[in-house]
């Protein structure tokens, strides 16, 4: 032990380097969000803030079930498949609040957004020329959107 | 010194009941939802895809996606025998308004949805110097926007083009797979909006999804196999010039 003289100067840099430390706990203590390390390397709150973001499509299960009359007639048409916020548009408000009116569709627009010939689309999808087809008459005079092919009174 | 660590004693568990408080308040949006028991992907079906831009539409509106940058966007293809190796690829606004009319010839034409394939291990969130973005305990490749700094290394890494700096945020910016819809047992904006089911959100964790049939009995592929991604984005009938 005597071999050691001026022992006080190693205390002294142990004591910087322990304060060292606990500052730099303190600072990572603060700076570190809580959650962060919770799942992986991110911050795990994250998660659930991404998924309270507000949703816009309702989804065709919540038109089903105020517009039974609507979804069954689709169903057993062509445009089975076609889901209802396909052509009408995002309207989660409007099924929370059924006093929002949707708006109108423009017809002309929406069925030659997927109707339109084109070389294109894959074969076997029923394409028109809507200009020569439809001379301007709008779609649902002939075609009911909701169940459009012509069974009956369609040229044959 | 003794102040330190008193204020950090004092602090952290002040700052704990405050976290566990605010995470209390925030709506419940997964009242029953396991992380743990999902692994999500999308399977996008080439042949049934008609370029309708309803998908690309849907979630610009979902997701409040800036003008001029996609989260998801349809390319068009054009392939010739000449140009095989380098056919042409369109995609007018993303695919937004849909694509001009073709017109038939001697080669193919075919559309191919993109979005953020999901990888599993993802280069994206390797570059990350912060932990900004991860890959959640369900698959999904996500962006904490409140810790990201912005410096688009994962802009730069993703090798399929699918992230972007978000204009007004200065914050990466990329496909949640609607993680606020799938939590909720919704389904994707694009999924719900494609007319033809071109876009199917699937489950791998699922035993009752029926991608597991449809893997078994398709030719299914993955965009840049050779860079071990990971990539959950499942192509069916997927064209060998497509990049
Ligand atoms: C809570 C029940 C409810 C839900 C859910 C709901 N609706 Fe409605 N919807 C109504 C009612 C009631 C009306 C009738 C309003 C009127 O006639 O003034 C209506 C009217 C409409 C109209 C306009 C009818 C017109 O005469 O112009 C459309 C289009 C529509 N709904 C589509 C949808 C779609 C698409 C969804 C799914 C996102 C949906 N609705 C979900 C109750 C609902
Ligand atoms: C192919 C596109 C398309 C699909 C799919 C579709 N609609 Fe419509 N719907 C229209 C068009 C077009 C109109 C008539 C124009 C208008 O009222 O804006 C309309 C009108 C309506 C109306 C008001 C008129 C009426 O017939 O009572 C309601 C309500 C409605 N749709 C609900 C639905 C619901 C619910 C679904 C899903 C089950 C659905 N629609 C699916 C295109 C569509
Ligand atoms: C979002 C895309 C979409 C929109 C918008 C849309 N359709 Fe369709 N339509 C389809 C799909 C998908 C089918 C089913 C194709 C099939 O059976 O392969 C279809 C089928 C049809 C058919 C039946 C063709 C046949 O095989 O007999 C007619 C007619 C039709 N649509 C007319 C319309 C009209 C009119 C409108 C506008 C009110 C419209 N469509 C809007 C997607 C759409
Ligand atoms: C004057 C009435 C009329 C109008 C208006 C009309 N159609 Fe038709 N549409 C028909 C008839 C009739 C058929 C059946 C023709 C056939 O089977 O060849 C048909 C067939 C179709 C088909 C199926 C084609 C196929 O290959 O199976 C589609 C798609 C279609 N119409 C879309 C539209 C669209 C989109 C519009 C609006 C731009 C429209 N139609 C307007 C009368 C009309």
């Amino acid at each position: 032990m005597s071999n050691f003289r001026d022992t006080g100067h190693l205390f002294r840099f142990a004591g910087i380097f322990v304060a060292a430390i606990l500052i730099f706990l303190a600072i990572r203590g603060w700076l570190v969000p809580h959650t962060f390390g919770q799942y992986g390397h991110y911050r795990g709150a994250a998660l659930n803030e991404i998924a309270a973001k507000p949703v816009h499509f309702a989804g065709h299960q919540s038109c089903e079930t105020c517009h039974a009359d609507i979804a069954e007639k689709k169903s057993s048409g062509k445009h089975a498949s076609v889901h209802c916020e396909a052509c009408h548009g995002p309207l989660a408000a409007h099924a929370d609040d059924p006093s929002i009116q949707p708006a109108k569709i423009d017809t002309a627009v929406l069925c030659a957004q997927c109707h339109e010939t084109s070389a294109a689309k894959p074969k076997g999808f029923p394409e028109v020329e809507t200009a020569s087809h439809s001379n301007g008459v709008s779609c649902e005079t002939c075609h009911q959107p909701h169940s459009p092919a012509l069974e009956a009174g369609g040229a044959q | 010194m003794n102040m330190t660590r008193r204020q950090m004693l004092v602090l952290l568990p002040a700052a704990a009941v405050a976290w566990e408080s605010l995470l209390a308040g925030t709506p419940e949006s997964s009242p029953n939802y396991e992380q743990t028991q999902h692994w999500w992907g999308m399977l996008i079906d080439i042949p049934k895809c008609i370029g309708c831009g309803n998908c690309v539409r849907a979630c610009q509106s979902e997701n409040d996606v800036p003008d001029g940058y996609f989260r998801t966007w349809v390319e068009r293809y054009h392939v010739t025998d000449t140009n095989l190796a380098n056919p042409e690829v369109i995609s007018p606004d993303g695919g937004k308004h849909g694509f001009p009319a073709a017109v038939e010839d001697s080669g193919k034409y075919f559309f191919v949805p993109k979005m953020c394939n999901h990888c599993a291990d993802s280069p994206c969130t390797q570059v990350c110097p912060v932990g900004a973005t991860f890959v959640g305990p369900d698959g999904v490749v996500l962006v904490d926007q409140k810790y990201c700094l912005g410096c688009a290394y994962c802009v730069q890494a993703c090798p399929y083009g699918c992230r972007y700096i978000h204009p007004t945020k200065r914050v990466a910016d990329k496909c949640t797979l609607c993680y606020h819809r799938i939590t909720k047992g919704l389904t994707t904006a694009c999924c719900e909006a494609c007319p033809t089911g071109a876009r199917q959100l699937v489950d791998l964790k699922n035993p009752k999804d029926p991608i597991h049939a449809f893997l078994k009995t398709h030719a299914v592929q993955v965009l840049k196999p050779q860079m071990a991604t990971g990539a959950k984005a499942f192509y069916n009938e997927l064209d060998g010039s497509v990049r």
